[in-house]
Parts: structure tokens; sequence; C-alpha cells
């Protein structure tokens, strides 16, 4: 089965809600120390196929893997309980387009939350990991501020942090700056550059065709809830397999172009 | 008139413990609704059908009972399914049922008005159950929903008159006692009504000091 070295092994994975078919047959796997990008146009799954990972949403089919341990299902066969996804869960971390912190915790108590209640370790070390944590970020005078009191991009970086806390085997990046401003978008992504460069395994959806060339390790191109291409990114962005990928990086490349002007 | 004020001064202790038996009863009604209204909220969110059903029917039944009937079917209906309580204790059950379905529905309320994404970060992080709701969705509901809490409190302790009916010593019946035995029903009710309204003053006081706290999250 998995390889010492595969965090995450999706194979096969299938959703729908209703009559639409938001993922059919998505396979793909991460090994350690990647970042792998998932790009594509609004509405090809990129977003329903993260959650599934975590199992935020329930697979219609398919098998998702964390280090060789099947994540939702039991050895039954059947469906994990609550108790047993949660402790999964604890292992993936994750990283919210609108931030999803938790409004009545200071910082600092965002850090610390799940660590200390979830994973119940010892307070004193969460707390000097997350204070560590903070200042990696760079937000350690706001330890004690309420979230509501922060910008945009100071939320998301609390946000990383938060997900960095409990420890993860892997992180999902869920389009973390689209709900940004632009001038915003940077202060992030120096964050999850940084990430990338210390080898945390991360999958990362998201629309910053720039941070993806630079930064990937390796891109996954989804259209229609389907895994068209993967690939590196200099192979993806200068010669792109697929004609789908080739109208998205044209269209892309326009709307900047349209942008600059 | 200043004459029956001090009628109602000479009858101080029997009104003191009207007023204590009211606040008391209150108090511990207001705690016990809203801590049966943490078990219904999350019953009435509930996904199986069959759940949300039974807490639906329960809440939306307590609304629509006038209270003062209400008080009526416990005091008589809990002997005949052979339940003996107190008068004080028949009072205090009414009290707290009735309200419950009230604290329910108001945190339910507050729940849907919620941002799901906090939620969901919550259960992306091992949270789930009751440590998920404990932790995570019910310290932001309790706060944005302190005032309209702190108002059902306030209905509580006016309620809690109606309780007069079945012989509880509450401050209603205490005042209702003084102006049959000297016959000053103005002074007597008047002084009632002040001493309703500083205790609903407290509240008033509580739901500020929850206010400041919900601002500074805000």
């Amino acid at each position: 089965m998995a390889t010492s070295d595969k965090v995450l092994d999706v194979a096969g994975v299938s959703k729908r809600f209703g009559d639409l078919e938001v993922l059919s047959d998505v396979s793909f796997t991460v090994d350690k120390g990647e970042t792998v990008c998932v790009l594509g146009p609004s509405g090809s799954g990129k977003s329903t196929l993260l959650r599934c990972i975590n199992w935020l949403e329930q697979p219609d089919a398919g098998q998702i893997y964390l280090n060789g341990t099947r994540v939702g299902i039991n050895s039954a066969g059947t469906v994990m309980s609550d108790r047993d996804l949660s402790a999964i869960r604890t292992r993936i971390g994750m990283v919210f387009q609108h931030f999803a912190l938790w409004p009545h915790l200071t910082v600092l108590q965002n850090l610390m939350e799940a660590p200390v209640q979830v994973q119940r370790r010892p307070k004193a070390e969460v707390r000097d990991e997350a204070l560590a944590l903070l200042a990696k970020v760079g937000l350690s005078e706001k330890r004690d501020a309420f979230p509501a009191k922060l910008s945009g991009g100071q939320k998301q970086r609390v946000g990383i942090a938060r997900a960095l806390a409990m420890r993860p085997d892997l992180l999902l990046f869920d389009e973390p700056t689209s709900a940004l401003d632009p001038e915003l978008v940077g202060e992030v992504l120096v964050v999850m550059r940084e990430l990338a460069r210390e080898g945390m395994t991360m999958v990362i959806v998201t629309h910053e065709m720039g941070f993806a060339r630079e930064a990937a390790t390796r891109v996954l191109f989804m259209d229609h809830g389907r895994a068209v291409e993967t690939g590196s990114p200099q192979q993806f962005f200068s010669n792109p397999e697929t004609e789908r990928a080739q109208q998205f990086l044209q269209r892309y490349a326009g709307d900047t172009a349209a942008m600059r002007r | 008139m200043i004459h029956d004020f001090g009628i109602v001064w000479s009858e101080r202790a029997l009104l003191l413990s009207g007023f204590a038996n009211t606040a008391i009863l209150s108090a511990l009604a207001a705690v016990a609704a809203l801590l049966l209204g943490f078990g219904l909220a999350p019953a009435l969110m509930s996904k199986q059908p069959a759940v949300a059903w039974i807490a639906r029917f329960f809440v939306d039944g307590m609304r629509c009972v006038p209270f003062l009937l209400f008080a009526y079917i416990v005091y008589y209906g809990f002997p005949t399914f052979g339940v003996r309580l107190d008068n004080w204790t028949t009072g205090l059950a009414a009290l707290t049922i009735y309200n419950a379905a009230y604290m329910a529905e108001i945190l339910r309320g507050a729940w849907v008005a919620q941002p799901r994404e906090p939620i969901e970060a919550g259960i992306a992080f091992g949270f789930s159950e009751i440590r998920l709701f404990r932790r995570i969705i019910l310290p932001p509901l309790l706060l944005s929903a302190g005032p309209v809490i702190g108002n059902q409190m306030i209905q509580i302790i006016k309620d809690s008159a109606f309780l007069t009916i079945i012989a509880l010593p509450e401050l209603t019946h205490a005042a209702s006692s003084i102006q049959s035995r000297h016959y000053v029903p103005f002074a007597a009710f008047i002084t009632a009504v002040f001493l309703y309204w500083g205790l609903c003053l407290v509240i008033e006081a509580g739901v500020g000091s929850v206010g400041r706290v919900a601002d500074a999250r805000r």
C-alpha cells in the first residue's frame, strides 16, 4: 500500500450534489514535503476535493488515505464514528477562505483551543509553541486581540498559525487569499512560501498563479470535477498538455494583462 | 396614603420573604431553563428528523399554552401521574419547563444566524458532539443572544407572579395577603411593583456586562 513518504493518497474520489457531479473519479497523491497547488476555473470542484480530504464533505465513492490510514471509513467498511473521524482530522490542518477564526477567543486562545481541548496536550507546552508560531507569522503583539479587531491579512496569518499549532501531517488551504484585499495578499503568501521552503506538506487550492508557479512542487489542474492534468509548475505553465489547461492559462494571462492595463 | 404605606412597612417581613421567594425561584428557574435550553437547542437543530420533530413539538406546544393554564396543569397533573411535589417545587418545575422552550427557541434562532465557517473549522480541527457545542458553538451564541436571554429572564420573573394561584408564597402572593388583611391594595401592589422592578434592574445589569464582553469581540 502507501509508501512511507506518501502522506496523502486520494484514489478515485467522486462526489455529487443532487444531479450535479462535482467530482468524478479524482486520484492524486502527495508526498511528504510537497506543496501541491490545485488550480482550475471556478466550479471545477477544487474546494469540494479539499473538503473531501478531511471529510467535511463525505465522498460518494473512492478512498482517501492519510499516512496509510483510511479516512472516514473504518476497518469494518462502515462510516467512522465522529470520535474516530475527529482523531484523524486533528492530523490535518485546514486554512479557510474566510478565515473561520473563533470570534469569542483571543488570537492566542484560537491557537491553543484545539491542541488543548482536542489533542489534550499540556497547556504550558501548547502555549509556548503557540507564541513561537505567532512570532513566526509576525503577530506576537496581537496575541490578546480578538479576531474582529484584525485586518484580513492578519486574520489569515492567525488562521495559518492556528492550523500549524495542531502539528498536522498535512495542511489544506482553501483559497486562502481569495477574500483578501489585493494589498493584503502578499503578507499571507510570504508565510505560505516560508512553509513550502521548510518542507511542510501542503495542498493549496488557489487562484494565485504567480505563487503556484514559484512555490509549488506540483500542480494539479481540475476542470468539471476531473483531475485533468498534473505536473511540475514549469511544465504546466510553459507547456500545458491539455487544451483545457491551455485555455485556462490563456484566460488568466488575459485577465492579468487587463488588470495591469 | 402615607398611612397605607406605613401598614405595608409594618408587614415588611412578609413582603421580604415573598420577595426572597420570587428572587430565588426566578433565579433557579432562569438557570435551569437556560441549561435545558442548551440541551433542547441541539435537538431542534438535529439532523435526525425524529429528534428534531419531538423537540419542535415540545417547544411549539409550550409556547402556545398560557403560563397560568400550564401552572394549573402541572399543579393538578403531576399528582395524577403519581408525582407529588410541594407547591414551591411544583412552581419551580412549571416555570422551568415552560421557559426552557423559549430559551431553546432563542438559542436556535441565534445559532441559525451564526456564520457557518467557524463551526466548520471546529469540526475540521477535531471537535465533535458535545465538545463542539460547548467550546465552539455555544459561547458566541450566548454573546449574541445575551439581550434576548435577559429579556426572557425578565419574563420569568413576571411569570412567577402567576404562581400565586397555586398558593406559592412569592411576592405577588405576599402583596395580595397584605391588601386583603388591611385593605391597602394600592400601597401593597405598588410596593410589589417596585420590588419587581428592582429585580429586573439586576437582570439589565447582567445583560449590560454580557454586552460589554460581546462588544470587545465584535
